[in-house]
């Protein structure tokens, strides 16, 4: 299973103007409202229409502006998620599945009540069959939802926000829920989100888009440890982001932060922006495929000791090579550092530099600290935030601290 | 007391709201998709009869239906048909003067309508045709039910359109209104009160009837 988009499309305030292609796994479309992320999914489900390019689902063209095919969205069967579910809310549960099995499955009225009793037992519907839809909870709304996918037989799955319409509460659960669902599907799963804690545990792939462009792509470990721009690190929750150059000697200096990177650090780590190569074959896509979803439950049970959103400690993962695409991309005008990378002195470990920076504010949350610090060296600092567990670090009321900034932790930032 | 014009109105009332129905919900589905410049003319053109005086509507539609006009002459030379001053001519005037209350009721139903019903039944493979009948139309029953209504009402109640297409003739062309007229001009106060007191009554059940089935709704 697989997905090639390659559109442009004229939006009120901006162009989009996308291309990329996914396998096998959960590729996330990760960008703030309005940058087009919806947009994406109602092109290739057929809702909308691209000015131009091509669209091609599983090996068949569903849209090609210059061989003048447009599938219509009936035939080009994608499983779209919206928002808010759009549940036919004059029917019950029942009908809604029933109405979503296709013409074309061979089955007698009977086979299609059986299917629809079925798949409410595995969606665990079956006490609310009969209930009209508009008297569900969240929950069931989505559980309904992606029943009437999955009987539907789609080719591709698209999830837009699937937790934006969920109470707090709920989301924790309905996630679980729905990265079982997501494994068992199996196919090409597109998942439209501005939350990234959403991305990191759901996704294989993410692409960042920023105003109808693709800014970053790539696995969700590479992207999340090194996002290559401004708005990439900003989605992926890099709280510190400084105006950064490059000096004649090659180091990475932040100004605002008193900090040099030495070339050999800030260099090596950098990634191409590559996107899930679709081209593989199907053995390695499906052994691509339980591997992503082993990766995913590791990041799934992250999560349940993780104390915060921010507390991400990731790992870069192997197959990060430096490409030949990054000794030609524009020098980095800007630096990152994760809040949650920074720790006391005391604590410094492998190559960086201990500075002094005077404490302005600690910020108390339920399981950590939030410090926020300026360099009282520099002329015109900047702040910079550190986040720390409340185990490594307590408040002491001294106005300065010595910090290591470990180097591999200031992550180069380009304008695209 | 002769319960003719009673009779004739509800007749006239009914087939002009089952012609309304089809054309309201139809001109409706229609406008609600038309692109935005092209929907503010037509959208002009067909609420027009509703401010316009009746007695402007009845003169168009004299210039029309006349049987000296174009389609008055027409009708009487090749089926012998005059078009005007039967009891059914009046049912031109209360089907123009009440077609716009349906569909603008209507379109304001499908505009409501949320649009992500029908990609998403799109999506799942269902046909126009489906979505019409097993989404729009059922989600749009309120307005639907309430413009016929309204409309209904409103033909029922009709007077000057149908005064200069019809005329008054006892037992033949003698709605409520024009009886009423007719009454109150030949000095005839006790017959004219009783139905005024029936007109009253008539479009008294009707508008409590569309609450009734507003309300039905929310429960």
């Amino acid at each position: 299973m697989s997905l090639t988009v390659d559109i442009e499309k004229k939006l009120a305030s901006f162009t989009l103007r996308v291309s990329f292609s996914a396998g096998d796994g959960v590729l996330a479309l990760l960008g703030p409202s309005g940058s087009g992320k919806s947009m994406i999914l109602r092109c290739i489900a057929g809702i909308e229409k691209p000015d131009r390019g091509q669209i091609i689902l599983n090996g068949r063209t569903v849209f090609d502006s210059e061989k003048k095919v447009n599938l219509s969205p009936q035939e080009r069967r994608t499983g779209y998620l919206f928002q808010n579910y759009a549940l036919f809310p004059n029917m019950t549960v029942r009908e809604n599945i029933e109405a979503s099995i296709r013409k074309d499955h061979p089955g007698s009225s009977r086979e299609r009540h059986q299917i629809a009793t079925d798949m409410a037992r595995r969606m665990e519907l079956t006490e609310v069959l009969d209930r009209k839809v508009t008297e569900l909870s969240g929950g069931q709304m989505q559980r309904t939802a992606l029943a009437r996918i999955l009987v539907n037989d789609a080719d591709i799955m698209m999830l837009d926000e699937p937790f934006s319409a969920l109470d707090e509460h709920l989301r924790f659960t309905m996630e679980k829920e729905l990265s079982q669902v997501i494994s068992a599907f199996g196919k090409t799963v597109l998942l439209v989100s501005h939350n990234r804690d959403e991305v990191y545990r759901l996704a294989d792939h993410v692409a960042v888009l920023s105003r109808g462009r693709l800014e970053d792509q790539g696995t969700v470990e590479e992207v999340f440890a090194r996002p290559a721009t401004v708005t990439s690190a900003r989605l992926t929750g890099i709280k510190n982001i400084a105006p950064a150059a490059v000096d004649p000697d090659g180091f990475l200096t932040v100004p605002g932060w008193g900090i040099r990177v030495p070339p050999a650090a800030w260099q090596l780590p950098g990634r191409g922006s590559r996107l899930p190569d679709s081209q593989n074959g199907q053995n390695s896509q499906e052994r691509q495929h339980c591997q992503n979803s082993q990766e995913r439950q590791h990041r799934q049970n992250n999560l349940d000791s993780r104390n915060s959103p921010h507390n991400q400690h990731i790992q870069p993962s192997q197959n990060i090579q430096p490409s030949p695409e990054d000794q030609e991309s524009s020098s980095p005008l800007a630096a990152g550092i994760r809040m949650n990378d920074i720790r006391p002195a005391a604590l410094a470990k492998g190559p960086g530099s201990v500075i002094t920076l005077a404490v302005d504010q600690v910020k108390n949350s339920l399981f950590s600290y939030t410090v926020e610090l300026h360099n009282p060296q520099v002329p015109d600092p900047l702040p910079l935030y550190w986040q720390v567990s409340r185990d490594v670090w307590q408040p002491d009321g001294s106005a300065s601290l010595d910090l290591f900034i470990p180097d591999s932790a200031v992550v180069p930032l380009r304008e695209r | 007391m002769d319960l003719y014009p009673l009779y004739n109105s509800v007749r006239i009332a009914l087939i002009s709201a089952v012609i309304i129905f089809f054309t309201g919900i139809w001109a409706a589905y229609y406008v609600s998709r038309l692109p935005r410049s092209l929907k503010g003319i037509i959208d002009v053109i067909l609420t027009i009869p509703l401010v316009l005086p009746p007695t402007v509507i009845g003169y168009l539609l004299l210039r029309i239906l006349g049987p000296h006009r174009m389609v008055g002459s027409f009708f009487l030379e090749y089926f012998d048909l005059r078009l005007t001053m039967t009891w059914w001519s009046t049912v031109f005037a209360t089907t123009v003067v009440s077609f716009p209350l349906m569909y603008r009721t209507c379109r304001g139903a499908f505009e409501s309508f949320d649009e992500n019903l029908a990609s998403a039944a799109q999506t799942l493979g269902r046909s126009s045709t489906w979505i019409f009948w097993r989404l729009r139309l059922p989600l749009c029953r309120q307005g639907i039910i309430a413009g016929l209504v309204l409309s209904f009402a409103r033909a029922l109640g009709e007077y000057g359109a149908t005064s200069m297409i019809s005329g008054y003739t006892p037992g033949e062309t003698a709605t409520i209104s024009t009886t009423v007229y007719q009454l109150w001009r030949t000095e005839n106060d006790d017959l004219a009160v009783k139905w005024v007191l029936i007109n009253l009554i008539i479009s008294f059940i009707v508008l409590l009837a569309l609450n009734l089935q507003e309300k039905e709704k929310h429960h």
